[in-house]
């Protein structure tokens, strides 16, 4: 470990790779994480499904791409795929929870999310399985730093995505009847808001940013149908350090979180990439715990 | 609703029962058939390469059948397996093993897939001292409990990657170098199989003296290796060795080519199950990947005739593996289905300890190459062969005494 901290040292143009690696995959964890934030908010439900969601995402790039569609042209195609499935799912499964308590709910979405590996591998099979992108490779600080292009062009999809989803949150009546329904769901009911259809878009554009961050990781990483569980996890450190509704926060806690492994995995080994990430979670909710003790004193 | 639910659910149940029964029935030798059993993964996450096992055992039963079967004490038998799904779950293999000898009555078993599965069932096919002749088993820690009814028909894992070790050693003399200035980077998932291929690698690598810079342990659900890729391209090493099953060769394959690996020699296991060739193309040449088998190889038999004629063989009857190859998995469970043939008629008999003696004492050679076990149990008498892409195709390299190319030195890196 510390022969590896003494090359960062010795060479830090490495850093500039590790960091580019990780703020440019961040990017991605920032999208699931935010749909997780918005499902967590609005409807107060922890979705344990999310990283199978964005999986699921990821075989679609990865079908289509076996047609001999590009996976970016996959993306909107997932998008849309996805918001069905998701509103689909909202009417079978959510809506039968969403005003249950706490372990109503976590129950649920972790039966789906079984439910999701287990017809995945059906339909796939256990390989890993991937989607190519087919774009080059670039050189920067003369070789020392590679980027591959589809880095670069997914960090801008991921950004669009974000910018498109802030918007409709905005201006959109649908996005003004979320935050209404989010704030009081009992007062946007009084006043006409559909809150029941509020619920549902809701569920369906957070499978429908999952399914999108699926795509972009079909084209970094790997997916198999039991890699769900690690993207859950990265989701729920973000939401829980940045906090729910708080989108900036989010895209920092993403980007934090994509440099944060890669600096662990090159110091302590690549075995403990996932650890740090719940290490992570581990040290944020500590930190919430003694902010909310101090808070409370406050009150006091 | 319910009610047609629970009308199904009784069905189905009442099903499952007839099934069971239909089994029961089946005992280890009757009239003259001989009922090989075996609990394997048809689903699950080992399911593609048990269904590649399991079409090994289906074809070498239908060229011995079709030969004239088994002939013992002057009768001729048939072979037929019975097989149970275990779903790549080792608690389920042992019971399904259990059943197999206990209900069933089969006196002879094949083995599941992969090492884990066979490190389950072993203590109960050692605890009803029922033979069992196992290909897909590679692990080496199933050879040194003393087992005496296991045997082995393929290479044990800790000569997966080893013999990339020795060509390096060979390069490195060749260029006039010592060996021991060979420096080496490792990169291997932190599983009982991949810690066995590592360890074969760090014997071979003291033997020579090699220094070792970098030594990574990767995650079961591994699907970034970036950060280990980039300690490699700062250290420069001699060779570069990955193992982490299918996801491993695919990550690996794939981050090599992100982010420009020029390391002269890499090597790692399960580019075939990874099909990184066709995946990752140009940016594969010149990986190193050691095999069990492959189909030019000029192993001979009586029962399929050159490996040749068994890829041929194996592709005439199963047309699905066209494009994709025969995989290895599916040529050494032909073979262990042969050495049963052959224990069955050295033995003469149906006793289960004549028949462990006679499978300890079977020295043949097949298109899989040759078989004599150990006294552990393990096959000793076939080696593991490294195979390079060489303008996308694979082409045996090493070890010199069966190879069919030259090795590409320094590997082409774009």
């Amino acid at each position: 470990m510390l022969a590896n901290l003494e090359l960062l040292f010795q060479a830090p143009i490495l850093n500039v790779q590790l960091l580019l690696d990780g703020l440019l995959i961040g990017a991605v964890f920032a999208l699931s994480a935010y749909g997780l934030a918005l499902v967590w908010g609005v409807m107060n439900v922890k979705n344990l499904a999310q990283g199978d969601l964005v999986i699921m995402g990821g075989y679609i790039a990865y079908s289509l791409s076996r047609v001999g569609v590009h996976p970016i042209i996959g993306l909107p195609i997932a998008f849309v795929a996805m918001f069905i499935f998701g509103w689909i799912i909202y009417r079978v499964i959510i809506a039968r929870v969403v005003y249950k308590d706490l372990f109503t709910s976590l129950l649920a979405t972790f039966g789906l999310s079984l439910l999701l590996q287990q017809v995945l591998n059906l339909i796939y099979g256990p390989d890993v399985r991937t989607a190519d992108s087919g774009f080059a490779i670039r050189n920067v600080f003369g070789g020392f730093v590679t980027v591959a292009d589809i880095k670069l062009v997914s960090f801008g999809l991921a950004g669009v995505l974000a910018i498109g989803v802030v918007v409709f949150m905005k201006k959109s009546r649908m996005g003004q009847a979320i935050r209404a329904t989010a704030q009081d769901p009992r007062a946007a009911r009084v006043l006409g808001i559909d809150t029941e259809r509020v619920y549902a878009f809701t569920y369906a554009l957070n499978a429908a940013i999952c399914g999108a961050a699926g795509v972009l990781i079909s084209m970094m990483w790997v997916i198999q149908p039991f890699y769900g569980i690690g993207h859950s996890i990265r989701s729920f450190v973000i939401v829980t350090a940045a906090g729910l509704g708080n989108l900036p926060a989010v895209i920092i806690s993403g980007l934090g979180l994509g440099v944060l492994e890669q600096f662990a995995a090159f110091t302590l080994g690549a075995e403990l990439q996932v650890f740090t990430v719940v290490s992570a979670l581990l040290v944020v909710l500590i930190w919430r715990q003694i902010q909310h003790a101090r808070q409370r004193q406050v009150v006091k | 609703m319910s009610k047609t639910f629970r009308s199904l659910a009784l069905a189905l149940v009442a099903g499952g029962a007839l099934a069971l029964s239909g089994a029961a029935t089946q005992a280890k030798v009757e009239g003259d058939t001989i009922t090989l059993g075996s609990a394997i993964s048809f689903t699950g996450k080992y399911s593609t390469n048990g269904v590649h096992a399991q079409k090994g055992y289906d074809i070498a039963i239908e060229r011995i059948n079709e030969m004239g079967g088994v002939k013992v004490n002057g009768a001729s038998y048939k072979l037929a397996v019975q097989y149970y799904d275990d779903e790549s779950t080792p608690a389920r293999g042992a019971q399904l093993a259990e059943r197999l000898i206990n209900q069933d009555g089969i006196k002879f078993l094949l083995g599941p897939y992969s090492s884990g599965l066979t490190k389950a069932i072993a203590p109960v096919t050692e605890k009803y001292k029922i033979p069992m002749v196992e290909a897909e088993g590679a692990s080496r820690s199933l050879f040194t409990q003393g087992y005496r009814y296991l045997f082995a028909v393929l290479s044990t894992s800790e000569q997966y990657l080893a013999s990339s070790i020795d060509l390096a050693a060979e390069i490195a003399k060749k260029a006039g170098k010592d060996p021991s200035e060979v420096r080496i980077a490792m990169a291997f998932e932190n599983d009982p199989f991949s810690l066995d291929v590592r360890q074969g690698v760090v014997d071979d690598a003291n033997r020579y003296g090699m220094q070792i810079v970098v030594d990574d342990k990767l995650p079961r659900d591994l699907s970034d290796m970036s950060a280990t890729l980039t300690k490699v391209k700062a250290l420069k090493p001699d060779l570069l060795v990955v193992s982490g099953h299918s996801k491993g060769a695919a990550t690996a394959a794939r981050q090599l080519a992100e982010l420009k690996i020029d390391t002269p020699m890499v090597a790692m296991t399960h580019c075939e199950s990874a099909a990184i060739i066709s995946k990752f193309g140009r940016s594969t040449e010149g990986i190193l990947c050691p095999t069990q088998w492959a189909e030019t190889l000029s192993y001979e038999d009586g029962y399929f005739g050159s490996a040749a004629d068994f890829d041929a063989a194996f592709k005439a009857r199963y047309p699905e593996y066209e494009e994709t190859g025969v995989p290895y998995q599916a040529a050494q469970a032909a073979a262990a289905v042969l050495v049963w043939k052959e224990a069955f008629e050295n033995a003469q008999s149906f006793d289960t300890d004549a028949l462990r003696d006679a499978l300890a004492a079977t020295d043949m050679t097949t298109f899989y190459g040759g078989i004599k076990f150990s006294e552990a149990g393990n096959n000793v008498a076939k080696p593991m062969v490294l195979r390079q892409v060489q303008d996308g195709e694979l082409n045996v390299v090493a070890p010199s005494k069966w190879a069919s190319h030259p090795v590409n030195h320094p590997r082409p890196v774009e």
